[in-house]
């Protein structure tokens, strides 16, 4: 047991400093960001002293050059919309392929499963254009393609946990009357649950990371920048690169992630490691 | 009930499969037709049989992003799964501050390859400026640079999937092999690696797949430099596309490349997992 104890203090000693590590590049960043542009290369890993801190200028100037509130706004509304959107429509369409047996259903799903295994690069170039021709070139039609997009994974886990839903309850709430919508929100929807969560946590980490689609079809000239669409922008794009506001940047898209991790950390573990598992 | 449910396709259906033909059927279908095109927009593309294919095999550019991401994906495999495995391993033991430990080595996975890029790219170049280079300069750089963050972004995410697996690992099997008088590197090797196999199959080919997917990162981190030595595969067919007027079709003939060594790599996951199920 003297063993096992002297074994677990030494990694927890390890432990320790992997932690310093990992948080490394956040303190980097959090440091400098609080430092005048100019200073930020002298010593890059010591705190702001009274010569160096800026105040908050890095974090004005970084606002107002990427228009950050309106890049969160449009983010929070791509996400919001687009996980929703999924979680209500390929539940829905799950149901009906897995509960509707012929072959224009099993065809539908062997199509959205086959859509899991496609890159992006494989359907970017025709995707954005034909979202051009057809006006979908702006956040409302970002949700209508996230919807499709994402539809493959989604669909696959929900259908994975209907497979599993015994027949007999939906019966019994048809046999009282009631008709398949009813049906569905009424008893199939809430067992959902579960997998609901899992489908919306990786749904938003992935759409409220996503950097291609938002740009490939909304584009840089528009004011419906998403955040990593707005970073780029800031730091691709800009003739002087003033190092300060893109600290500042940086540190304001990473603080709405962490808040959000430490309320729902949970959930966001659990969705993950399902996810894993089934998809 | 069946039949009453049919009436509700309109409902139930034909909301997200317009959605999916306009996102992913007919761009899929144009972006194969393409690819035996020469075009600059979709709507004047003429049909030029196998050229655009025969161009890839020329493009250095291709091969070497090729090369790249092969040796980027072996190193960031083992790195990434031998790190997150010790990790769950440790945080297993029931150790005093498992859980913050945990919260920690996570959070980088929930931030965006943009975000990530940029932060290590200024971290890197803040540390190499010591030595009056930077991170662009050389494509040695690039590669690690790419490795540390790949490992960064990956293990907390691998860690918690390890995690998940030993936990399942029932305690009697472990007892018993203690009483048995085993080592506890005999009990990993023989009682714990096995038991969480499926895991780690589904590790390995996670890895697999991100990395040879690897695109917001490698932008942000080098952008390709120096002369496009450190572009992986996602961040070459963008180039192609849209760095280069005339190559819209060599682009999409690469993507279709892509999109078949992508779907080898996920058939080949899918069929072992399948038969190790089988076998359990």
């Amino acid at each position: 047991m003297k063993a096992k104890k002297i074994s677990d203090a030494i990694i927890f000693v390890i432990l320790c400093v992997l932690v310093v590590l990992f948080i490394t590049p956040v303190y980097f960043v959090v440091m400098n960001s609080f430092k005048g542009k100019l200073y930020i290369s002298d010593n890059p890993f010591a705190l702001p002293t009274a010569e160096t801190f800026s105040r908050l200028t890095n974090y004005i100037n970084g606002i107002q050059k990427t228009n950050f509130f309106g890049a969160f706004g449009w983010s929070l509304f791509i996400t919001v919309f687009s996980v929703a959107a999924i979680l209500l429509f390929t539940s829905m369409t799950a149901y009906y392929i897995i509960r509707v047996k012929g072959r224009v259903t099993s065809i539908l799903y062997y199509m959205f499963v086959f859509s899991m295994i496609v890159p992006f690069q494989m359907v970017m170039f025709s995707m954005s254009k034909l979202a051009n021709l057809t006006h979908l070139n702006n956040p409302v039609g970002i949700v209508f393609l996230y919807l499709g997009f994402g539809a493959g994974q989604s669909l696959f886990m929900f259908s994975g946990f209907i497979k599993s839903i015994p027949l007999e309850i939906e019966e019994a709430a048809m046999i009282d009357g009631c008709n398949p919508l009813q049906t569905f929100f009424g008893v199939v929807m809430p067992i959902l649950k579960p997998t609901a969560i899992t489908v919306s946590i990786l749904n938003a980490m992935w759409i409220w990371n996503d950097y291609l689609l938002p740009y490939l079809v909304i584009g840089l000239s528009t004011p419906y920048k998403t955040i990593p669409v707005a970073v780029q922008y800031l730091v691709g794009s800009y003739g002087a690169k003033d190092m300060g506001a893109m600290m500042a940047i940086l540190v304001m898209s990473i603080v709405p992630i962490i808040i959000f991790y430490l309320a729902c950390q949970k959930y966001i573990i659990e969705g993950v490691v399902a996810g894993a598992v089934k998809g | 009930m069946q039949k009453t449910l049919k009436r509700y396709f309109p409902i139930f259906v034909l909301p997200t499969l317009c959605a999916f033909a306009f996102a992913f059927i007919i761009p899929f279908v144009m972006g194969v037709y393409l690819s035996f095109c020469k075009f600059k927009t979709i709507t004047n593309a003429k049909f030029i049989g196998f050229d655009n294919y025969i161009k890839i095999f020329a493009d250095k550019d291709f091969i070497n992003a090729f090369l790249f991401t092969l040796k980027f994906s072996a190193v960031s495999i083992i790195t990434v799964n031998l790190f997150a495995f010790v990790l769950a391993l440790a945080l297993t033991r029931k150790i005093k501050g498992t859980n913050l430990f945990r919260t920690v080595f996570f959070i980088p996975n929930l931030i965006g390859g943009i975000i990530l890029g940029y932060i290590w790219q200024q971290m890197i170049n803040a540390v190499l400026l010591k030595y009056e280079t930077t991170l662009v300069a050389n494509a040695t750089y690039g590669f690690w640079g790419l490795v540390i963050l790949m490992n960064w972004q990956m293990i907390g995410y691998m860690m918690i999937i390890y995690i998940a697996g030993l936990q399942n690992v029932p305690t009697d099997l472990i007892e018993a092999a203690e009483i048995d008088g085993a080592t506890s590197l005999q009990t990993l090797f023989k009682v714990k690696i096995p038991m969480v196999m499926p895991s780690i199959t589904i590790c390995l080919f996670m890895t697999i797949s991100n990395s040879f997917k690897l695109f917001d990162q490698n932008l942000a981190l080098t952008a390709g430099a120096p002369s496009k030595k450190t572009a992986m595969l996602a961040l070459d067919i963008y180039s192609t596309f849209y760095g280069r007027t005339g190559f819209e079709g060599v682009g999409q003939a690469k993507a279709v490349l892509f999109f078949i060594i992508v779907a080898a790599i996920a058939l080949t996951q899918l069929l072992i997992t399948r038969s190790k199920e089988v076998e359990q």
